[in-house]
């Protein structure tokens, strides 16, 4: 069996994968990515982290080391983070780590390392399709991570194993139970690996950018008041503006960052029938796409039904909620992974 | 497959001689030193015996000598003893190539670091100007740098901090030198040295600190006062026994481990050279025997070491943090090497056991893997 570089984050997915992995025969080595250096609870890469990763490659028999990328993860998964919330559109920090690290930077050093195959913990599946290994959504829709892996090229999946990607994340757990893995009940590691939960994103991004305030108007230009942190306000918000009583729900349908203006209107001011994109990209033959097509938007939204796509815009099947500029659009066929974009 | 063990100065194999000596003092009867009957007696003897042994070795008297429970241990225990018995206004100050066992407890306290030249030693000029800015308790040292392998110029540390501040105590971190140096001699013009058993055959997790007589320590151990007061616990004598052998055997041995290996470092050297381009070694000047430091044009250490290893070379590359996760040098950073210079940093170090195959499989790998990370890029 080929030799397999397993990425072990030290949760439970990807021990049960790292285990899977020495079952199915394969020759496989460990490693952990220190990714952040600074201050997390919420993620990874803390020093305890490591070591159980390292504890569950011991328990395995298999090898283990440790790469620093941190370097190039702020460079290019930080960095942009920041620079994103500044110029008002919203990042997208796991799918730019999946890009630049996991399965850029990972998948090279295995290169020069002799390992052919590399392998992730990612709740998703890879299925085989007229000759080409395409992406699906995992066993677990709770936990599906397609959405996230979603820029990988044929040369990228045709390299990668997701050992968990068939099982519910209970049975991983039963799984992690039967290896007898302390990380069994580890819990799942929430939101942005590198933000801290005390403070969050507005403690992060205010200690790296000036956060602005800004004034809130109608969809008729009306003021109705000011918010703090203007950057942070993303499309389709509700919560945390204060706009007095009264008139109800209203959620941000727009914002325009060069004059620090957050537009507030009801539902119905949000509802588009189509979505503009930046190139849309196909990762399988567009004419091999049919039956149910159907769009993405965010990590743990659900699946929108799309009319059609083309290469600057998403037609949905009926209006739907405007996409914050800069969040992902994945298009899926059923279960698998079709094409990407960036909302404009 | 064999491997060619160049890693000397990140630990050393225990030489069978202080298995056998410690081996002897486990299997025989219980005895804490520090008890009063037959047993305990023949424990103390046993521990005062490896006292005046290694107190020969290092050129001090028995009564100097403070056994810790490491290297680290006895750095933190010169530079925060010192500070425990000076006034606040008094700090501590070390170079900026201290091992981190140092650094650290200088830094959290407050204290100044001196910068380094880039030739790799401590910049005799700008400890002037600070010795000049601050009345320090301790001024601190090492003798080799455990990087680079340089010899610091201790004499003249000395002799700057006696001719300013007559009060201050010298420390030096000796733990890279024992093997090499005729430490007796070298560190005679400190008041506190610093010795580790696994760097020369003994085992891991015992130390010394040798106290000059005068020289006041607040303890940082408290508990049974062991160790005149300086150190409490129970003394591991069997480690202890150890680290006094391997000490006396590698001072026995010196000059001919020194003259053999000095004569591998050079095939290595030229060997690399031969074979290799774009790299050069680290620093200039003395440099202890086993000591290779080279920095690589076009790599970086992590793949470097891996591919290393998978040619049957275990080697380093500067230090690394407890995750074994990869961070620049302070060193190197300390010498004025960019980011990139310095994360192309390969220690290869040379110890006895080392052989001529060991050297010919090194200048046959380490090209090799450089090359392929280079064409990867």
């Amino acid at each position: 069996m080929s030799r397999l570089l397993v990425a072990m984050s030290g949760g439970v997915d990807s021990s049960v994968a790292a285990a899977l992995a020495v079952e199915a025969g394969h020759q496989v080595t460990g490693v952990t990515l220190k990714l952040w250096g600074g201050e997390s609870d919420s993620g990874c890469c803390s020093v305890s982290d490591v070591e159980d990763a390292r504890r569950v490659a011991h328990q395995l028999g298999i090898d283990h080391h440790v790469f620093n990328f941190g370097e190039d993860f702020e460079r290019h998964v930080v960095d942009p983070f920041v620079d994103a919330w500044a110029n008002g559109t919203t990042p997208n920090p796991c799918v730019e780590c999946n890009r630049h690290i996991k399965f850029d930077l990972l998948l090279r050093r295995a290169d020069l390392l002799g390992f052919e195959t590399i392998a992730t913990g990612h709740h998703a599946r890879l299925v085989e399709h007229a000759g080409e290994r395409r992406l699906a959504r995992g066993a677990d829709a709770a936990k599906d991570q397609s959405y996230v892996l979603h820029m990988l090229g044929a040369e990228q999946r045709a390299r990668l194993e997701l050992p968990v990607g068939h099982l519910t994340k209970a049975e991983v757990r039963a799984e992690a139970e039967r290896f007898g893995f302390d990380t069994a009940a580890k819990p799942d590691s929430q939101d942005v690996c590198f933000i801290h939960s005390d403070g969050g994103k507005a403690k992060f991004l205010g200690d790296r950018i000036p956060l602005r305030s800004g004034r809130i108007v109608d969809t008729e230009g009306t003021e109705l008041g000011t918010v703090e942190r203007v950057q942070l306000v993303t499309i389709g918000q509700r919560k945390g503006l204060d706009l007095g009583g009264g008139q109800g729900r209203r959620y941000v349908v727009d914002t325009d960052p060069s004059t620090d203006t957050v537009v507030v209107g009801d539902r119905a001011a949000l509802l588009r029938a189509e979505q503009p994109v930046e190139a849309w990209q196909w990762v399988v033959d567009p004419d091999l796409v049919g039956g149910e097509l159907a769009a993405q938007v965010s990590a743990h939204g659900g699946p929108r039904a799309v009319a059609s796509i083309e290469a600057d815009r998403v037609v949905w099947a009926e209006s739907e909620q405007r996409v914050a500029p800069g969040q992902a659009i994945v298009g899926y066929d059923g279960d698998t992974v079709v094409g990407w974009g960036l909302a404009a | 497959m064999t491997v060619s063990y160049l890693d000397h100065a990140a630990t050393t194999p225990v030489r069978p001689e202080v298995v056998e000596a410690m081996v002897e003092v486990m299997s025989g009867p219980a005895g804490n030193p520090s008890g009063s009957h037959a047993a305990a007696r023949a424990a103390m003897r046993r521990l005062d015996a490896a006292r005046s042994a290694f107190a020969e070795v290092v050129g001090a008297h028995p009564n100097e000598v403070v056994f810790t429970g490491g290297g680290s241990e006895a750095d933190n225990l010169a530079i925060r003893g010192v500070l425990g018995r000076s006034a606040p206004d008094r700090p501590a100050v070390c170079s900026a190539l201290e091992h981190h066992a140092v650094l650290e407890p200088v830094e959290v306290s407050g204290g100044r670091t001196v910068a380094v030249t880039a030739d790799g030693r401590i910049d005799l000029a700008d400890l002037e100007r600070v010795l000049d800015a601050v009345h320090p308790s301790v001024v601190s040292t090492m003798l080799v740098n455990n990087e680079t392998g340089l010899v610091q110029p201790l004499d003249e540390v000395a002799q700057i901090v006696r001719d300013r501040h007559p009060d201050a105590v010298v420390h030096t971190d000796a733990v890279q030198a024992l093997r090499w140096l005729d430490v007796a001699t070298r560190t005679a013009v400190a008041d506190l040295v610093s010795y580790a058993g696994h760097k020369f055959g003994g085992p891991a997790g015992v130390g010394a600190l040798v106290v000059r007589n005068g020289v006041e320590l607040d303890p940082i151990v408290r508990g049974g006062g062991q160790e005149q007061g300086r150190r409490s616990g129970t003394q591991n004598v069997a480690g202890i026994v150890g680290m006094s052998v391997a000490a006396t055997l590698a001072a026995a041995e010196r000059d001919a481990i020194v003259a053999r290996v000095s004569g591998l470092r050079i095939r290595l050297v030229e060997g690399l050279r031969s074979r290799l381009d774009g790299w050069s070694e680290t620093g200039s000047g003395e440099r202890v025997a086993g000591m290779a430091h080279l920095c690589i044009d076009g790599v970086t250490a992590e793949p470097l070491l891996l591919l290393l290893e998978q040619g049957g070379v275990l080697a380093s590359a500067a230090s690394s943090c407890s995750s074994g996760a990869m961070h620049p040098s302070h060193v190197l950073a300390a010498m004025g090497y960019d980011r990139t210079r310095a994360s192309g940093s390969l220690r290869l170090s040379i110890g006895p056991t080392t052989t001529e195959a060991d050297i010919d499989r090194a200048v046959q790998v380490v090209p090799d893997a450089v090359e392929r990370i280079r064409a990867a890029a």
